[in-house]
């Protein structure tokens, strides 16, 4: 009998693999979820992207009710459009969890971040950094003779895009919130 | 009126406001002072297991007989740990049931204390939902909240863990109906629209079959007699996954059979040929769909389950129906009744006659000769032999328990216990305790599997000191047969350690736990020793020695379609399973 000859991964019929990836479009998803606010709910949450193996992009989480218990969640994930079915499905189906929104297609939706970057650099580097921070409307939250942290909120693509340019004017450490995002509107 | 009590003492009276009357349990350091109030106590029974893993197979099996949560009480650490097969078993199948932990003190978590173990970490993916309780004020509230969610909605394990010191201090108790439940209500009721569409897809459909699973039995006995009034009211044909056995009659005019990798010809073929497939309490397990793109190719699919989780999750379905099945079959009854009752009986004649084409195949069909027993003879005669009797059948996991689907007929739900989902050895036996301590007078009887019974052979010390009377046929092959079957099929027949040796004497093991032995070698001998287990008062292990080479038929090679099946006795097997397949299970 002929060996197996099956690369890791490349089996049409695996019983797991229950999607073509290719066969879809991967599309980027925030989803806001409220929970209680209970010791090991972000873990279950958590658990339920790596145990299926959805990704996570980014993640915030705080207490936004404190009498009621509750904490928002944001997860911003991408997946095909039955991948990010089952992943709100999935998420519905934990106990504590108590509303899945998904702000990408319910409607118009501010997404925002907060970063911190620091930047170490002398003479013109320095002069350059912070002349693009004003351009980006960041602000200086500290300062040394050779470095700034800066503090700059937006979408995430604007943060990327301030951080590509800090890169090579000594860009050293930075630090993410991850995605806050409200649906625009009364509801 | 408000009543004060110790944490130890509210939980069993928690369990007695439930409604709980057994206890599958095993004592240790953590939960001392719960086993203390249980001494002083008359209103529910503990059973002693001889292992936790036995507790809640057993909790499994006393669930799944009476459609009431299973109750599991094991200490700390190792008691918890040996839990998890169990309660990832339970999940897997939906099977409702409430295991508390003991935990060391609170003041000790974290610490590595002796006997900790993070069990509401290592159970989390395992249970539906799990609680460490830190307070006895929270105690008896929780406790409710965990019978609720183990028994609403889509049914699973929950797990309650109770640290020592929460035991011991002393809280105001609350009462089931002041328990905090209503945030968690999971919707019963479908969408009617979606329903009157189903009805008028079934008013026209030509070739419609029924594809009903485990959820027609958790949904409770109201299901299955809505099923079997729609069934008979339409006459389409009906078939079953492995969890749904008994919903529908097994010797109902319109039963099929069960469908699936080791399913019956004219299951697998209709769900193949049909155009609209009814999905009733199922989900499109891959033991069910074979290769996923020539699944069910032409046909209409709507799926009626209350996991919405579980609708598009494997097969896009043109009708989802979010609900529970009874209320969601009895709607769908009233919209069919009510606008007149109507099928294609032009089709449905043709399509009958098209599977009763199917059905002359007989691809169940065996030839017993000669002086070895084969394994389908086997099930064929205890069918015969017991058939009329108040009968509960346990499985372990291999081949027995394919022949077993396929060989016994389960004419009601709640009968037939085996493990679905995670297929897990040693379920069976321990199970089958668990359904006579649940029915004390009917004949229970767990096909077993050498190999899979020596897993949980240490339970016979639960049934013989509970005087329950359990009958454990074991179809001894010798053989870890369905790990053989695949080596036959898929490896050129290197049988890697795939063959049980150095078996004990099963009579002698019976005896030596005080039971009775039987053993039987010969065709001639097959209904006497049948006969003479099921009247044996007590309980009994039958070692059934069978043929040892025997293949179980039909079968979908994995990563084939439903019309790609090898059937009995001559089918080819070498090579049957393609490289595409071979890595799937
Ligand atoms: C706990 C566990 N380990 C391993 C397996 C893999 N497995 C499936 S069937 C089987 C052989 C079962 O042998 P036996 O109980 O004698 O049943 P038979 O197939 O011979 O009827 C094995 C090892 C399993 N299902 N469960
Ligand atoms: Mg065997």
């Amino acid at each position: 009998m002929s060996a197996l000859k099956i690369k890791k991964g490349s089996s049409k019929h695996s019983a797991y693999d229950l999607r073509d990836p290719n066969a879809d479009v991967i599309e980027s998803h925030t989803l806001a979820i409220v929970v209680d606010n209970e010791a090991g709910v972000l873990a279950r949450v958590i658990g339920l992207f790596s145990g299926r193996g959805y990704n996570i992009e980014s993640l915030t989480v705080a207490e936004i009710d404190h009498l009621g218990h509750r904490s928002r969640i944001t997860v911003v994930t991408t997946g095909t459009p039955s991948v990010i079915e089952q992943i709100k499905a999935q998420l519905g189906r934990i106990v504590p969890v108590h509303e899945v929104h998904d702000l990408t297609v319910e409607g118009p939706s501010v997404e925002r971040e907060l970063a911190l970057l620091k930047v170490a650099g002398e003479g013109d580097k320095r002069v350059e950094a912070l002349r693009l921070a004003d351009i980006f409307r960041a602000s200086v939250m500290d300062s040394t003779l050779t470095s700034f942290v800066f503090e700059i909120t937006g979408t995430p693509e604007k943060i990327d895009a301030f951080a590509d340019l800090m890169r090579p004017l000594g860009l050293v450490e930075i630090a993410r919130t991850g995605v806050a995002a409200l649906s625009r509107g009364t509801e | 009126m408000t009543r004060q009590m110790t944490g130890a003492k509210m939980v069993v009276q928690a369990l007695k406001d439930q409604g709980v009357d057994t206890v599958f349990g095993y004592p240790g350091g953590a939960v001392l002072p719960i086993y203390d109030e249980i001494f002083q106590q008359n209103d529910i029974r503990h059973i002693l297991v001889r292992h936790e893993q036995g507790a809640v197979h057993a909790a499994e099996g006393y669930a799944r007989a009476t459609g009431k949560p299973g109750v599991v009480l094991v200490t700390s650490g190792p008691g918890a740990t040996n839990a998890v097969t169990g309660l990832t078993d339970a999940l897997m199948d939906s099977i409702p049931i409430v295991v508390l932990t003991g935990q060391v003190p609170t003041f000790m978590i974290g610490n590595d204390a002796f006997q900790e173990a993070d069990t509401v970490g290592i159970t989390r993916p395992c249970t539906k939902h799990n609680w460490l309780v830190k307070d006895t004020a929270k105690l008896s509230d929780t406790i409710h909240q965990a019978f609720h969610v183990a028994t609403s909605g889509r049914p699973g394990p929950v797990l309650v863990d109770i640290p020592k010191d929460v035991q011991f201090a002393s809280a105001t108790y609350v009462t089931p109906q002041k328990a905090n439940t209503k945030h968690y209500q999971p919707k019963v009721k479908g969408d009617r629209e979606a329903i009157t569409q189903l009805v008028e897809l079934i008013e026209q459909a030509e070739r419609p079959i029924f594809y009903t699973g485990g959820g027609v039995i958790n949904s409770g006995p109201a299901a299955s007699q809505l099923l079997r009034e729609l069934v008979e009211g339409t006459g389409f044909p009906i078939t079953s996954t492995l969890m749904g056995l008994g919903a529908y009659p097994a010797s109902g005019k319109a039963w099929l059979g069960m469908l699936g990798m080791h399913g019956l010809y004219e299951a697998n073929l209709a769900m193949h040929g049909c155009d609209l497939m009814i999905n009733v309490g199922a989900r499109f397990d891959d033991r069910i769909t074979g290769r996923l793109q020539d699944f069910s190719p032409h046909s209409k699919k709507a799926h009626i389950d209350i996991d919405p989780s579980s609708i598009n999750k494997v097969i896009h379905v043109d009708i989802p129906i979010v609900g529970d099945v009874a209320h969601v079959l009895e709607d769908l009854l009233n919209i069919w009744k009510a606008r007149g009752r109507k099928t294609n009986a032009e089709g449905l004649a043709k399509w009958w006659g098209k599977i009763d084409e199917w059905r002359k195949v007989d691809c169940l069909k065996f030839t017993q000769s000669g002086n070895t027993i084969k394994p389908q003879h086997a099930l064929a005669r205890l069918e015969a032999l017991t058939k009329g009797h108040d009968r509960y059948i346990c499985t372990e996991v291999g081949q027995h328990q394919m022949w077993a689907a396929q060989y016994l007929g389960f004419e009601d739900p709640n009968r037939w216990m085996t493990s679905g989902g995670l297929g897990t050895m040693g379920y069976g036996f321990p199970a089958s305790i668990g359904v006579q301590m649940a029915h004390p007078d009917a004949l229970v009887i767990n096909v077993a599997g050498e190999a899979s019974w020596l897993m949980n052979m240490q339970e016979m010390g639960t049934a013989v000191q509970y005087r329950l009377p359990v009958k454990q046929f074991i179809l001894n092959n010798e053989r870890l047969g369905m790990v053989r079957q695949w080596q036959e099929l898929l490896h050129g027949e290197r049988y890697s350690q795939s063959w049980s040796e150095a078996l004990p004497d099963f009579v002698k093991l019976a005896e030596a736990f005080g039971a009775k032995g039987i053993i039987c070698k010969d065709p001639k001998d097959l209904d006497d020793a049948i006969m003479e287990m099921i009247e044996h008062d007590g309980p009994v292990i039958m070692d059934c020695l069978v043929e040892k080479h025997e293949n179980c038929f039909p079968m979908i090679p994995s990563g084939e379609p439903h019309n790609k099946m090898l059937l009995g006795e001559n089918a080819s097997t070498k090579d049957a399973i393609k490289s595409g397949g071979a890595v799937l299970v």
